[in-house]
């Protein structure tokens, strides 16, 4: 009983750190599937935070309680852009992709807080005032058990994650489009005999993996942080990547990865409550997520094989 | 025609250039005097002895740092995770600092050595991993960065510390500050430590290219079968060279426990010491001279930009945005590459 008891409470909370690291996770899929490495998810996620931020902080006079939502649309398109950097680099200009990510990390920080002094005169911004708020289901939560622990007091972003990553899934594996960016990760050079232009699949794939990376700081921002600063996103970024290698790549095991992870989050935040964690150091479930991944890759839970031609730059003609 | 070792200077120097062009254009945009905001960045690094102590202050880790990506690079490797350790270099040099009593002649350099070797432990597990089962050693480092940052928390609180968040002070024998050094440059936090850097530069440039092991290291770096069929082991080559690397910054950590704050505090997130030492590497052509040229730009842009805001009114962060601009074009170099290569067909 006691499980149930501890996954009835903790359920809401697994879900709501999980979505900003699902919707970044199925970023770093998109990108890394079509072969570009994308270290820069952190600067993308603090670029959509900051972004969703900041327009929540202007608009929600105008736009009232559909404020939000819309906060995470101009999230992704800022960031989406905001990512061209990182295809341009990588894709066009041969840059070394890990580099180029590193670099869009600081520059995502200097222009977010750069901004931030210029236009509210500190490095941290107010709370905003139209964030996301909890809700609970109609219906769905009368069901027994799971009602409680995945249709009360969790938000609507949680569902449009899960949602995103089954299209997500459906959009790489069972379109034409999907194949087309599988097969440019894996054999660029076999893609480009068959007719597919490279260069213009992975710009896409980037700039998807920038919109989704930008919602994911929104969602993190609107729902958790509430207000931005240099040190709003710390570390959900790499998280996202993790989760992106430990799900092996697959939008699906991304998601899972993800809410694996958010759930050894809130353990380590929650977990004190529970008799039988009391004992257990916190920082065992906080290093949790990156112990793992790191055993996933050595493989002693699973292999994880990345895209083959992942991290490489195409260049027509080279053998 | 130009030679590579001309684009070596040509291209980190046209991206500094192009870097603080990008600056200039933003203090622009937002109606700031770009000369008043660089004039201030210069006076905020060399303005006076005080702030030129604060500069070798910061100089001193980019530098250490820079060697370990530098060197990582070098023999083929990409060491993202300096950063984590640097946190394993500091927490064993402060752990070191206050638990021994020991005269300085042995107590400072333990205190180094224990650092170095924290940090080349720490090197190990991506290299070991590697070698072995072949695993991309960026996403370990990375992996490893938060486990270490996490796990010396941990250490903070319930080991070094009585639940506190920082330790006691490290003992006089173990530190690298001296009064006299303090008081010649202004009081700043201006420590020893920069003979240490200057030495691990030399050490690093005599290793890699004075010795045999050193060409060994850098082989397996250019083309892993052909060292191999040269017979050199690789596997062990590769641990070795992160070893080595994680040594640097485990020696980065060190400066930082054992100079500028003399104990280690819980933190929240990353120091940067370690993304930034992948800047100075590349800056540096990822040589041991360069990198510790890189390292001083660096370090004076950081220290300087502190005095932007309050002579200027530009914010400092305006410098993150510059390095990051300057790492984007060392690093799409291609594109420098490629105008300098047409401007010269041109002429002829």
């Amino acid at each position: 009983m006691q499980i149930i008891d501890l996954l009835q409470s903790m359920m809401p909370m697994v879900l709501f750190y999980s979505a900003p690291l699902i919707f970044t996770a199925l970023g770093g899929v998109f990108s890394e599937r079509s072969g570009v490495v994308n270290i820069g998810l952190e600067g993308l996620m603090v670029i959509g935070a900051f972004a969703g931020i900041t327009f929540n902080l202007g608009f929600a006079d105008t736009f009232g309680s559909l404020t939000p939502w819309l906060s995470l649309v101009v999230a992704a398109i800022v960031a989406g852009i905001f990512s061209i950097i990182h295809a341009v680099a990588a894709v066009s200009l041969r840059a070394d992709q890990v580099v180029s990510g590193v670099a869009i990390n600081m520059m995502a920080i200097g222009i977010g807080v750069f901004l931030t002094r210029e236009w509210y005169g500190k490095g941290q911004t107010d709370s905003i005032i139209e964030p996301f708020y909890t809700r609970t289901i109609p219906v769905l939560s009368d069901i027994p058990i799971i009602g409680d622990m995945f249709f009360r007091g969790t938000y609507y972003t949680s569902y449009v994650a899960i949602g995103f990553a089954i299209i997500a899934w459906f959009v790489l594996y069972k379109t034409p489009f999907g194949l087309q960016l599988r097969s440019v990760g894996e054999h660029p050079m076999a893609a480009d005999t068959n007719g597919i232009n490279v260069t213009k699949i992975r710009y896409i794939a980037v700039i998807l993996s920038g919109m989704l990376a930008g919602i994911g700081g929104a969602t993190y921002a609107l729902t958790i942080s509430l207000s931005f600063g240099a040190a709003t996103i710390s570390g959900q970024g790499f998280m996202a990547l993790a989760a992106v290698i430990f799900g092996k790549w697959h939008p699906l095991g991304a998601m899972g990865a993800a809410v694996f992870f958010g759930f050894a989050q809130s353990l380590s935040i929650v977990g004190r409550s529970f008799p039988f964690l009391q004992n257990v150091p916190t920082v065992y479930l906080i290093i949790a997520p990156y112990v793992l991944t790191i055993l996933a890759l050595a493989g002693f839970i699973g292999r994880a094989e990345a895209p083959k031609a992942n991290g490489v730059p195409y260049i027509k003609g080279s053998r | 025609m130009f030679s590579n070792r001309l684009f070596n200077i040509v291209v980190p120097i046209v991206s500094v250039l192009l870097g603080l062009i990008v600056g200039a254009i933003i203090m622009l945009f937002f109606g700031y005097n770009p000369i008043e905001g660089y004039l201030a960045l210069w006076n905020g690094a060399f303005g006076n002895m005080y702030f030129f102590g604060e500069t070798i202050r910061q100089t001193i880790p980019l530098i250490l740092t820079g060697l370990a990506v530098a060197f990582a690079f070098r023999t083929g490797l990409f060491n993202i995770g300096a950063e984590g350790q640097v946190f394993v270099g500091w927490v064993s040099a402060v752990w070191v600092g206050i638990s021994f009593d020991l005269p300085a002649i042995i107590h400072l350099p333990l205190a180094i050595l224990v650092a170095a070797f924290a940090g080349a432990l720490w090197g190990f597990i991506p290299g070991f991993l590697k070698a072995t089962r072949g695993v991309h050693e960026v996403i370990v480092t990375i992996m490893l960065n938060y486990t270490a940052l996490y796990s010396s928390n941990y250490l903070i609180r319930n080991v070094l510390s009585e639940g506190g968040d920082r330790t006691e002070p490290i003992a006089e024998t173990a530190s690298l500050r001296t009064a006299w050094l303090s008081e010649t440059f202004g009081y700043s936090q201006v420590h020893w430590g920069f003979v240490v850097a200057i030495l691990m530069a030399v050490l690093m440039w005599f290793l890699l290219e004075k010795t045999t092991y050193g060409y060994e290291l850098r082989a397996v770096g250019f083309n892993e079968h052909a060292a191999n069929y040269a017979g050199i082991s690789v596997k062990k080559s590769i641990i070795v060279s992160m070893m080595i690397s994680g040594a640097f910054a485990g020696i980065a950590g060190a400066m930082e426990g054992l100079g500028t704050f003399r104990y280690i505090y819980t933190h929240a997130s990353f120091t940067n010491l370690g993304f930034d030492g992948i800047a100075v590497a590349l800056l540096g052509a990822n040589t041991a001279l360069g990198s510790s040229l890189a390292a001083l730009l660096f370090g004076s842009l950081k220290v300087g930009s502190l005095r932007m805001p309050p002579l200027s009114g530009v914010p400092s962060e305006l410098v993150e945005i510059v390095i990051a601009v300057i790492i984007f074009f060392v690093a799409s170099s291609y594109l420098i590459r490629w105008v300098t290569l047409r401007l010269k067909k041109g002429e002829k």
